[in-house]
């Protein structure tokens, strides 16, 4: 006994937080040689260390708190270690190096770790301390929760991240009704990309819980218990509890207050000592090279070096690494590790599988792994993880990466090959379970030449499409020479599939926004291109005008400003002149407007009507509000939509005019402006076949006649010169409307993106056409209805929206720097 | 190493730019274009087309590239460099971010 007096007297070590990062800390410790050590550890919250990941869990109750108890008071008392929790430390003397309690008591120490984790980060909207809105970081929180749970009612969670979710499962589980809310476009969008975040939205609204992206929480409502929360743009969500799950903040107050070196946190080296040799600071509450961490591996690293630097062994030092993402609800399997920012086509590798909604995508740089997002079947996540984090160089298994690692090995075989060597009860058609013998006797049986046959006779790839592919390279090797591959054409390098089938799937399955396009539809990117964002965008608004809002940024400069670049950068405005008919009002706000922002040309265009050219692009907005003051509106000169309609004088002032061709027209433009097409759509009317407004070669084209009006579709007078083709007679005027309306509505609704209206009459048959307009009444009147409904929605002047202060941003520098350093 | 003066400039909030999109910044002597990208990522290059001189911060923004809305080259927002068969490279600018603001660095604008 005497002898211990020769050893040199314990340090004191001080830990003030007693959560993830100090047991860790600790528990590394004890496990190595170390000299004594009096250890006293301060816990704000009245527990011993719990694993605060499993919280989620506890409540949804798939867990008790029990289960998820990491050091229970055994341990402590094991160790030595003196644990203070329902202590919060309230200072630090670092003169005097003691640390203080709330209830005023000093207790010094020779080394002290910080360990004080985050705070939950509260958005500052009115209401946001009543009584009912609650934070999710401790198990006090938990417990309120599941009070609330308790009496039943809806919960609103804000913040659809990683946390938000795990509430929003959790409390759903439990018995509420639950929305999510969320600032961005899609859920979790740190950690996943559309596609994945698509998916997961899919499983998260299959729970019953709504969830609101796109969405800003203006107000938390209620007098002294939440009520509800209201939206920014109006919507109030009833609501008996509030969930505040939008970040997290370093919780750095005490080591500011000491004086530590300070900035997004407290501040530390690589051995995570503070700008104080006596303190070191360890988890969450710490900057370590500019970088603050949210997720415990990195904290658990941390923990090592801290332990062995206390230890006495002189580690190495703690390098920040790679992290990755889980989400832990029972049922939803995601992965995502490193960085997937880059969507370019070929630095990426993706797998879809609609029928199991499965999502895989790996992206590489310099033939390295960089990031990883898997969906529905992450079990290579590790696999991928591991060759990230070792820079390993993948280019010898690029093609069969994405199979994951079971699949490595097999060599792989070229594409029609490897259809070829499939044995006949392979399966082709995952979706509807046809095996190749199926198809190949259909095909002989059958004597069936096309993929649309074959669709049709056994349903192969009538639902996702995704084996399109396959059963095209079966149809060929059944046929032969005798089969013309050629007829097909993909929409891009995305998908196998064509415009047309992507259209048709769109309608019937249905699917009502891009990621859902594209993962049910199985597309090869996870983002898609250039060439399909701006043809899926035309599509998804065209057949659901009252679900899909327009994707502004996946449309060409012309049609996100409403005026047409010119060489110089700057734009040319055209307002509308109904059927090429003016005004000495109208001339004149043009002229004003003109010697107001001095623009350079004015000039008459093959359209029939003015066109203002070299107008700077910040002086578009000021340009528009002084000409719609005047009643004029944007002429869609530039977009795949209407343009004009030509008309010429007819019975109004012409001898020889047969009907008021310049009134049908001035008509016909006020009721289709606005309405986009997939390609640009001209229209004429003249009132006598002379044929003054040049109808036949319009895409729409009306002869005005004696005994009434003279239908042509399918004219051209650009890159291709092409006379109109007659659709059919009618006698009045109103029926002229009704017919062009819904010949215009069946090419927007058929044709593929981008074909002009003859184009898509060569594609389809004039006799199609012509019966579906003139002699199918009800079919007519349906698609003159849905183009009235679509009109509804979109015949808004854009202009006019603009003027107004809709994307001001795109007309507005982001700063102007007059002096700059040394220019 | 060459020491390099910096001169960092606050442009404003990240999300004053929309995703997919670009605003510009207007100097001196040269529009800067400022990107940001559909997965937060902001870069800066000149705005001038090294083909030419489009507007880059008018074209279409995929991954980490521009489509110039006057041709159609693909230039690579990384290295302001003309991607596949094009030649050519606009100038780029270093960009940080600080809580939630963008910083052009300038001290490479005064040289040249
Ligand atoms: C302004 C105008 C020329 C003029 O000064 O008269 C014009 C100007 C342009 N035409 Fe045109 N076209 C104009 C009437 C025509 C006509 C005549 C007509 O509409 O009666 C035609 C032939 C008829 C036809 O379309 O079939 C015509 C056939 C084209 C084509 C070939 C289209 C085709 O499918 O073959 C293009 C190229 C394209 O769209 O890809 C084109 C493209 C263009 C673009 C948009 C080129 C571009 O991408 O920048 C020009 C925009 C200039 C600008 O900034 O305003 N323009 N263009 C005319 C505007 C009419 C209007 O008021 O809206
Ligand atoms: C619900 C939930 C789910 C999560 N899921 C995951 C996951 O799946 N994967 C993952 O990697 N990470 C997850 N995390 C994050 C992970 O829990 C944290 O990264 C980790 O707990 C941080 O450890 P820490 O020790 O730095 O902070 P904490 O664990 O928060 O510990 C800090 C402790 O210090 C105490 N304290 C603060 N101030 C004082 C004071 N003045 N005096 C005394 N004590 C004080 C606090 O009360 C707290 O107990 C999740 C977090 C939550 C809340
Ligand atoms: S359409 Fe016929 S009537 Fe009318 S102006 Fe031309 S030629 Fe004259
Ligand atoms: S100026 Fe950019 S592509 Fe021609």
């Amino acid at each position: 006994m005497g002898q211990i007096e020769q050893f040199p007297q314990p340090k004191r070590l001080v830990i003030i937080g007693n959560g993830m990062a100090a047991g860790r800390a600790m528990e590394e410790f004890f496990a190595k040689q170390h000299g004594p050590m009096k250890v006293t550890v301060f816990g704000a919250e009245p527990h011993v260390n719990y694993n605060r990941i499993m919280l989620s869990p506890v409540l949804s109750g798939e867990k008790t708190f029990e289960e998820i108890i990491i050091h229970d008071h055994a341990w402590y008392a094991k160790h030595g270690v003196e644990l203070r929790s329902g202590e919060p430390v309230v200072g630090i003397d670092r003169a005097g190096k003691t640390v203080e309690t709330a209830s005023g008591e000093k207790v010094p120490y020779d080394k002290l770790i910080i360990a004080t984790g985050s705070m939950p980060f509260v958005i500052p909207v009115p209401g946001a301390n009543l009584e009912g809105v609650v934070t999710f970081r401790d198990l006090d929180d938990v417990e309120k929760m599941h009070g609330a749970a308790d009496k039943g009612g809806s919960a609103v969670v804000i913040g659809g991240g990683l946390l938000g979710l795990e509430a929003a499962a959790g409390l759903a589980l439990k018995g509420m009704k639950v929305s999510v809310v969320h600032l961005m476009p899609t859920l979790m969008e740190r950690q996943l990309d559309p596609s994945a975040g698509y998916l997961l939205e899919k499983a998260i609204t299959a729970r019953g819980i709504d969830v609101y992206t796109k969405a800003n929480t203006e107000a938390i409502l209620g007098a002294d218990c939440v009520t509800g929360v209201k939206l920014k743009d109006g919507t109030i969500l009833p609501a008996d509890l509030v969930v505040m799950a939008v970040g997290i903040r370093p919780n750095f107050g005490l080591g500011k207050a000491a004086g530590l070196e300070c900035n997004r946190g407290i501040v530390v080296d690589d051995m995570l000592l503070t700008s104080d040799p006596d303190i070191f600071a360890v988890g969450e509450c710490v900057e370590h090279r500019g970088q603050c961490y949210g997720l415990v591996a990195p904290l658990y690293e941390m923990a090592k070096v801290l332990a062995s630097e206390l230890a006495g062994e002189k580690p190495a030092g703690f390098v920040p690494a790679v992290t990755s993402t889980k989400l832990k609800v029972t049922g939803i399997d995601l992965f995502s590790a490193g960085d997937f920012s880059d969507d370019d086509i070929n630095n990426e590798v993706v797998l879809r599988d609609p029928a199991r909604g499965i999502y895989k995508r790996v992206v590489l740089r310099d033939d390295k792994i960089v990031g990883a997002v898997l969906y529905g079947d992450t079990e290579d996540g590790a696999w991928y993880f591991d060759m990230l984090k070792k820079g390993e160089n993948v280019s010898d298994i690029r093609d069969t990466l994405i199979f994951g690692q079971a699949y490595q090995g097999g060599s792989p075989l070229d594409p029609t090959a490897a259809v070829a060597a499939l044995p006949d009860d392979a399966e082709i058609c995952g979706c509807n379970g046809v095996s190749k013998g199926a198809i190949v006797a259909a095909i002989q049986a059958g004597g069936l030449t096309s993929l649309d046959e074959v669709r049709a006779s056994t349903k192969a790839s009538a639902s996702c499409g995704q084996c399109a592919g396959k059963v095209d390279l079966l149809l060929a090797a059944t046929l032969g020479d005798s089969y013309e591959k050629s007829s097909r054409r993909p929409m891009c390098k995305c998908t196998d599939l064509t415009h047309e089938e992507v259209r048709h799937f769109i309608k019937t399955k249905p699917l009502k926004s891009q990621p859902a396009v594209m993962q049910e539809l199985a597309w090869k990117t996870s983002g898609g291109c250039p060439s399909c964002q701006p043809a899926l965008n035309y599509y998804l608004l065209c057949d659901w005008p009252l679900d899909y809002r327009d994707d502004y940024q996946a449309r060409f400069i012309n049609e996100r400003v409403h005026a047409n670049i010119q060489k110089d950068g700057t734009f040319s405005v055209i307002p509308r002149m109904w059927g090429g008919v003016t005004s000495s009002d109208e001339l004149r706000a043009i002229a004003d407007v003109v010697d107001r922002f001095k623009i350079p040309m004015v000039k008459v265009t093959g359209g029939q009507r003015i066109d203002l050219l070299g107008v700077k692009k910040q002086d578009l907005p000021a340009v528009w509000a002084d000409l719609i003051a005047s009643g004029l509106m944007s002429g869609f000169g530039y977009g795949k939509s209407l343009r004009t309609v030509k008309t010429c004088v007819g019975s109004e002032w012409c001898r020889f005019g047969t009907q008021d061709s310049t009134g049908l027209g001035v008509k016909l433009e006020k009721l289709m402006c606005g309405s986009w097409t997939p390609a640009k759509l001209k229209l004429a009317v003249s009132g006598c076949p002379r044929n003054c407004a040049e109808s036949t070669v319009k895409d729409i084209g009306v002869i005005c006649v004696d005994s009434g009006y003279d239908l042509h579709i399918a004219g051209a007078a650009g890159l291709h010169v092409r006379a109109t083709d007659l659709m059919g007679h009618v006698d009045t005027e109103e029926e002229a409307i009704e017919h062009i309306a819904a010949v215009t509505q069946m090419y927007r609704e058929e044709a593929a993106y981008l074909d002009r209206l003859y184009k898509w009459v060569e594609k389809t048959g004039l006799e199609r056409v012509r019966h579906a307009i003139m002699e199918d009444h009800d079919n007519r009147k349906a698609l003159f209805e849905r183009f009235l409904l679509s009109q509804r929605v979109t015949r808004k002047d854009p202009w006019a929206e603009r003027v107004a202060g809709k994307d001001l941003h795109e007309f507005m520098p982001l700063a102007v720097l007059t002096r700059i350093a040394a220019e | 190493m060459q020491e390099a003066q910096t001169y960092w400039f606050d442009v404003g909030p990240v999300t004053a730019i929309p995703l997919r999109g670009a605003r510009t910044v207007k100097t001196p002597r040269r529009e800067i274009a400022v990107f940001r990208t559909a997965t937060n990522d902001v870069f800066a290059l000149e705005n001038k087309c090294p083909h030419k001189g489009g507007p880059l911060s008018e074209g279409i923004v995929h991954g980490h590239k521009v489509a110039c809305p006057l041709h159609n080259w693909i230039i690579d927002l990384e290295s302001g460099g003309a991607t596949g068969a094009d030649q050519g490279c606009a100038r780029k600018f270093p960009v940080k971010i600080e809580r939630g603001r963008i910083y052009l660095d300038m001290g490479m604008a005064a040289q040249a």
